[in-house]
């Protein structure tokens, strides 16, 4: 029993040198079904490999029905694939046969060590698949996981690739089974840390700096001129992505302190429920969202769209409401107006978590703002970019209102001079609610591009308010142009400062470093001059 | 010195307040110390509650004095109570020792559960009671020191001063919440077995930590009434109502400001160090800029500017806070947010003011009835909203 054990090996290879023979002169596919005929798994795992070698088109769908357990053989070497309701096709010619053709048919037994060869298998074919997606995954899968007896299966892959893109992949496939590779000579090395050194990612650096510590110094040396070249670049894309990021979370605070900027800045009303108002545009588009699901379920990729006026009249009424009942009373009264809207914000939120309980609610990414695209060593997700260009169109449409239309100017006339504004016939009171409502209906629409990026819950406000209160004092009260380079900035300096010293730690960092720029310039980036400032 | 004051102050209805708060703390303390059997016994979780109420009486009449006095509205005294109570935190879980879960005398079960092997040096020293007392009013002094001179020397006042205060709690909160700061991170400290040799489990401490409470309570009060009512007092009112014409009168607002925030961060750090043993944790969820507002909402109930008020305002608002959350949890955020509306709207003095809102209020009718004078005044006050402070680039 022993001896035969140890021969059986042997015959296989002798089988398989006569199945090399006769893969001249007759089919791969026939082979393949002899070899499957047997019951050895040893047997099996060989006609994979060598199924895989033959590059026929048929043998990718039967490996892949294999690996399912959907390939059968019966005991006259046919090979048929059955599909999932029990109907056969043949193998090589894809054509459907009756059950009783298959009658006799049995599965081909595969275990774990068959399975892998399998997986193997599959990674080689694609190499030579037509399909140029396809060729590009394989190249990039044996990248990932460098095997050097793929070195020749990946010689004539990139002999016969045409497209110059997937020819530069598999080269650097190739580099890395030969850097991975303890037997490949020092120039080849050289040549391949050259060719990574090209790809200039964390997985090429990783490969490199194994060979930093290499017995030749010439590679030695290259390696590590290697690893520091692809350093630099790696730090400069990372630092351009931290930028990006930077933007996308400036832009949120751009859009969630604007409306502050407006209530705080301009009417000198600190709103603390301002948070809570973003968070009613967070919900308006929840409900939005289901409204539209429910009646017209084509259209919800673009609920968004509705969502956006609607959040703005919904936070602005509640804010013209609260103005009337409460904050008109209260003006010139800054600290008592600050405990009320706290009150108030609590009231809100307990109100939001009545309604719609306090677990988050979901709101989908419309098909548009999901995914992402590559520019570079950079990731953009689209869903951010559409909240930067919507936060700079809010900034936009807020500045030409303030400075175009009839009701900016009043605003601007009664913040500046309130009882000369009335002499002239404006109705001061209002303005003040307008203004504040307007503010509050911007948070709203803060609302709607947050509920893109964050949890809608009831305190959805609350992890925004200080932050925006920061925005608005660091640039300079009343000065729309100091909140948005308040805002950018401070986005930038938190995502910078992230990768240093932790996500948490970095918040710290510029909460202290703005503490101390307040002290230093109590009146913001950009304060106003003049006496007006002084009252 | 402070028994100077004392004899100097006239009238004795200022002392009525601490007394009828002694008194009931010893009630309250007596009566828990009763055999449970007995008609008249109080249970161990209502004497932790009575002492948690004088904790946040300390932390209201801390937030008064430099609101109501000084006219600086902190929205961050709740870092102060929280450092205090972790400076007590810090001594307590020094007392645990070895038996803690994972029986390692040296180090605080997180630090073991962390891979610790060394007690990190700002943790040197906390196994003494006097060292630890020393920190409950040097830690939140000094960054009140810190913070006051930054803040007061570049004169920001009013709403900024607030908001930076706010901003300074959120990052301590923060800060407190990473693991590695060494602070128990996201739990806190907490399992604590005793204090100087008691058993934080027993009736009996919970009576003497609630009695410790009251004492130091009326302590401060004693001591903030001798301050207000010393020259040093009446520049701070100065201050408040009319901070530059002080300046230019001479006085160096900045220190009177400094000395007193400093001042109310010690009592603060005393206030959160005694209620940490009574309620057996800390963590940083006691940086809660919520929390500070809160306290300063007790304020505003009791009346600003009246230290009796601000005892009286804690307790009354923590027992309705205890009621409403027992009764009706759901509606409690909402009782509370009422509150703060309206009580800025219509009790501008507090209850405490009530009676004397109400007395003004008539007597004004009264004059208004004889001279015929009925509106005007309204309008007058919008006057006083922050004016010229919107630029619009083109």
């Amino acid at each position: 029993m022993q001896l035969l054990r140890k021969l059986l090996p042997l015959a296989f290879c002798l089988l398989l040198c006569g199945q090399a023979w006769r893969a001249a002169s007759a089919d791969a596919i026939d082979d393949a079904a002899a070899g499957f005929g047997s019951s050895s798994y040893a047997d099996i795992e060989q006609t994979v490999a060598a199924l895989a070698v033959s590059g026929d088109p048929a043998a990718a769908p039967i490996l892949q029905a294999l690996g399912d357990g959907q390939l059968m053989v019966t005991d006259d070497h046919h090979l048929f694939i059955q599909a999932d309701d029990g109907s056969f096709t043949d193998a090589r010619t894809h054509q459907k046969v009756a059950t009783d053709a298959a009658a006799d048919a049995r599965p081909v037994k595969v275990n774990n060590k068959v399975r892998r060869a399998i997986a193997a298998a599959m990674g080689q074919l694609t190499l030579l698949s037509p399909d140029a997606a396809q060729r590009r995954a394989a190249a990039d899968s044996v990248f990932h996981d460098p095997n050097p007896a793929r070195l020749p299966l990946l010689d004539s892959a990139i002999a016969k690739e045409s497209d110059s893109g997937i020819k530069r992949r598999l080269e650097q496939a190739r580099a890395a089974i030969l850097l991975s590779d303890t037997a490949t000579s020092p120039a080849d090395r050289l040549a391949a840390i050259a060719v990574l050194a090209e790809r200039g990612d964390q997985d090429a650096r990783a490969l490199i700096s194994a060979s930093m510590t290499s017995s030749d110094p010439a590679v030695a040396a290259a390696a590590t001129t290697a690893v520091k070249r692809i350093d630099l670049t790696l730090s400069l894309w990372s630092g351009a992505q931290s930028v990006y990021y930077g933007l996308s979370l400036g832009s949120v605070l751009l859009l969630a302190a604007i409306g502050l900027a407006i209530t705080f800045g301009v009417m000198g009303v600190i709103n603390m429920a301002h948070g809570e108002m973003v968070m009613l545009g967070a919900y308006t588009t929840f409900v939005v969202q289901d409204l539209v699901r429910l009646y017209a379920p084509d259209l919800a990729d673009y609920s968004l769209l509705p969502a956006v006026p609607i959040a703005f009249l919904v936070s602005g009424l509640v804010g013209l409401v609260i103005e009337r009942s409460i904050i008109r009373f209260l003006y010139g009264r800054p600290l008592e107006t600050l405990l009320a809207t706290f009150g108030l914000s609590l009231v809100l939120q307990q109100a939001i978590r009545t309604i719609f309980g306090a677990s988050n609610r979901e709101v989908t990414n419309p098909s548009w703002m999901s995914g992402s695209f590559d520019l570079g060593g950079l990731v953009l997700t689209y869903n951010r970019l559409w909240i930067i260009v919507f936060a700079f169109a809010v900034f936009a449409g807020i500045l030409l209102l303030l400075s175009r239309t009839p009701l900016g100017l009043q605003m601007r006339a009664v913040t500046q001079n309130r009882r000369m504004a009335a002499s002239m016939g404006i109705r001061t009171e209002w303005v003040d609610s307008l203004t504040f409502g307007f503010g509050s209906g911007i948070a709203g629409i803060a609302g709607v591009a947050l509920s893109q990026i964050d949890n809608v819950s009831p305190n959805l406000g609350q992890s925004y308010i200080i932050d925006s209160f920061m925005v608005v004092v660091f640039g300079g009260v009343g000065n729309l142009w100091g909140t948005l380079v308040g805002a950018l900035s401070l986005g930038v300096a938190n995502k910078i400062l992230e990768p240093v010293a932790g996500a948490v730690l970095g918040k710290i960092v510029v909460l202290v470093l703005l503490v101390l720029f307040i002290q230093r310039r109590p009146r913001g980036l950009f304060p106003l001059k003049g006496r007006a400032v002084e009252s | 010195m402070i028994l100077r004051y004392i004899q100097r102050l006239p009238g004795k209805a200022d002392y009525i307040l601490p007394a009828l708060l002694l008194a009931a703390a010893l009630l309250i303390g007596g009566l828990s110390l009763l055999p449970e059997t007995a008609s008249l016994h109080v249970s161990g979780y209502v004497v932790s509650l009575f002492g948690k109420y004088l904790c946040y009486a300390l932390l209201a009449l801390s937030v008064d004095l430099v609101w109501g006095y000084a006219g600086i509205l902190s929205l961050g005294h709740g870092a102060f109570f929280a450092l205090g109570g972790y400076a007590m935190g810090m001594y307590l879980m020094r007392q645990i020792g070895a038996r803690g879960v994972y029986g390692n005398a040296l180090l605080p079960d997180f630090m073991v559960f962390l891979n610790w092997h060394d007690l990190p040096w700002y943790w040197y020293g906390f196994d003494h009671f006097i060292f630890a007392v020393v920190m409950m009013a040097l830690v939140p002094g000094l960054l009140a020191f810190a913070f006051g001179y930054l803040a007061f020397r570049s004169r920001v006042s009013g709403v900024y001063l607030s908001i930076i205060t706010q901003a300074l709690t959120y990052a301590l909160m923060l800060a407190f919440f990473r693991n590695d700061m060494g602070f128990g991170g996201n739990n806190g400290l907490t399992d604590f077995k005793d204090l100087l040799g008691a058993n934080l489990q027993s009736d009996g401490t919970h009576a003497g930590l609630m009695l410790a409470s009251a004492i130091l309570l009326c302590v401060f009060y004693l001591l903030c009434r001798a301050l207000i009512r010393s020259r040093f007092g009446k520049v701070l009112v100065a201050v408040r109502d009319a901070e530059s014409r002080t300046r230019f009168l001479g006085y160096r607002v900045e220190r009177y400001k400094l000395t007193v925030f400093v001042f109310s961060a010690v009592m603060a750090g005393f206030a959160g160090a005694l209620y940490v043993p009574q309620v057996g944790i800390i963590n940083p969820s006691e940086f809660a800029p919520a929390n500070s507002i809160e306290a300063v909402i007790w304020v505003a109930v009791g009346g600003r500017g009246s230290l009796v008020g601000a005892i009286i305002g804690a307790i009354l608002v923590n027992f309705a806070k205890t009621v409403f959350t027992g009764a009706f949890p759901e509606l409690w955020l909402f009782a509370l947010g009422g509150l703060f509306v309206l009580v800025t709207l219509f009790l501008p003095r507090g209850f405490v003011g009530l009676w004397a809102q109400l007395r003004s209020r008539w007597a004004d009718h009264q004059t208004k009835k004889r001279e015929g004078i009925s509106k005007g005044d309204a309008s007058e006050r919008r006057g006083e909203m922050p004016e010229g402070k919107l630029e619009v680039g083109e």
